[in-house]
């Protein structure tokens, strides 16, 4: 229990100091590698708590893919970072005031708050399947296909629409155009001259 | 103390969620930071949602974490190619102009 505890104050002191040090660090690259180490952090929580899947699927989805992401478009766009932090002190009484009463008003309800005498617990964890994974499988192939297909299908569009934005066509470039390779006709290429004797041809005329 | 239960797990979401808000404020000017926060705030959610999962033994709360997860992947590939695009219009990422968006 002690070992538990020890991990626990550990890993979510870790990921308090570094969420901290991603809004408040001046440099933006070293704000994302600080959101990496939270989202490390934050992962080994879940394994902790014994959701390995949502741990490695953490891992994954943030650090492998959001967070490399946000490194991309850090390093892409080039611009002075440091000026764009002017004015964090100026906003500073009004933001910690807001967060103060947010950290409250949360706290209250974190400490005080109780579940239905009558609740009722559709999918046990401890009764399923034998590891965690194979439990999500269980539910989310059978009832809640439907969510996890428009999952899917979330992903789909926001893939459609960062290529669509992202997306520019250069006009300097040669382009391969199919339909007009496959409907040329001979007359359209070919034409046939009669050159007269000792009388050259004038062609692109 | 030693005994962690869900109120310590409610205490770490609490913290990671304030911060990513006061985040969200504080960095009025930076858009990058603004989508991070955003990101602290999703993933407090998500400690939230498993914490709840494990210790009120339904597996739901599981489920739902893996859609939150999607959301988000989604949310910050379209909010980075937005910002990409604005940074090739204008030359800069100030919260300021963007504005402009409307039209």
């Amino acid at each position: 229990m002690l070992a538990h505890a020890i991990i626990f104050y550990f890993f979510s002191f870790v990921a308090i100091v570094s969420s901290i040090m991603v809004i408040s660090t001046k440099n933006t690259v070293h704000a994302v590698f600080f959101l990496i180490l939270d989202f490390v952090s934050v992962s080994c929580l879940f394994i902790m708590l014994g959701a390995e899947f949502l741990g490695m699927i953490t891992l994954i989805v943030y650090v492998g893919a959001v967070a490399v992401l946000f490194l991309f478009v850090v390093m892409m766009i080039n611009i002075d970072f440091a000026e764009l932090k002017s004015g964090f002190l100026d906003y500073m009484p009004f933001g910690l005031l807001v967060g103060l009463v947010i950290l409250i008003e949360l706290g209250m309800m974190a400490v005080s708050w109780k579940y239905k005498p009558d609740f009722v617990v559709k999918n046990p964890i401890t009764t399923t399947a034998a590891s965690n994974t194979e439990s999500i499988g269980l539910l989310i192939y059978t009832d809640y296909i439907f969510f996890f297909q428009l999952a899917g299908f979330i992903l789909l569009v926001a893939m459609i629409g960062a290529i669509v934005l992202t997306f520019r066509r250069k006009d300097s470039l040669r382009r391969q155009d199919i339909t007009k390779q496959v409907s040329r006709e001979r007359e359209d290429s070919v034409e046939l001259i009669e050159v007269a004797s000792s009388k050259g041809v004038r062609i692109n005329d | 103390m030693i005994e962690i239960g869900l109120t310590h797990y409610l205490f770490l979401s609490v913290a990671i969620f304030t911060i990513g808000v006061v985040g969200i404020f504080l960095n009025r000017k930076n858009v990058i930071v603004i989508l991070m926060s955003v990101e602290l705030i999703l993933i407090s959610v998500n400690i939230n949602l498993v914490s709840f999962s494990v210790y009120l033994n339904d597996m739901v709360g599981q489920i739902f974490t893996m859609f939150v997860l999607t959301v988000a992947a989604a949310e910050a590939a379209i909010g980075l190619a937005i910002l990409v695009v604005f940074f090739r219009n204008k030359g800069s990422i100030h919260v300021d102009d963007i504005n402009s968006l409307k039209g």
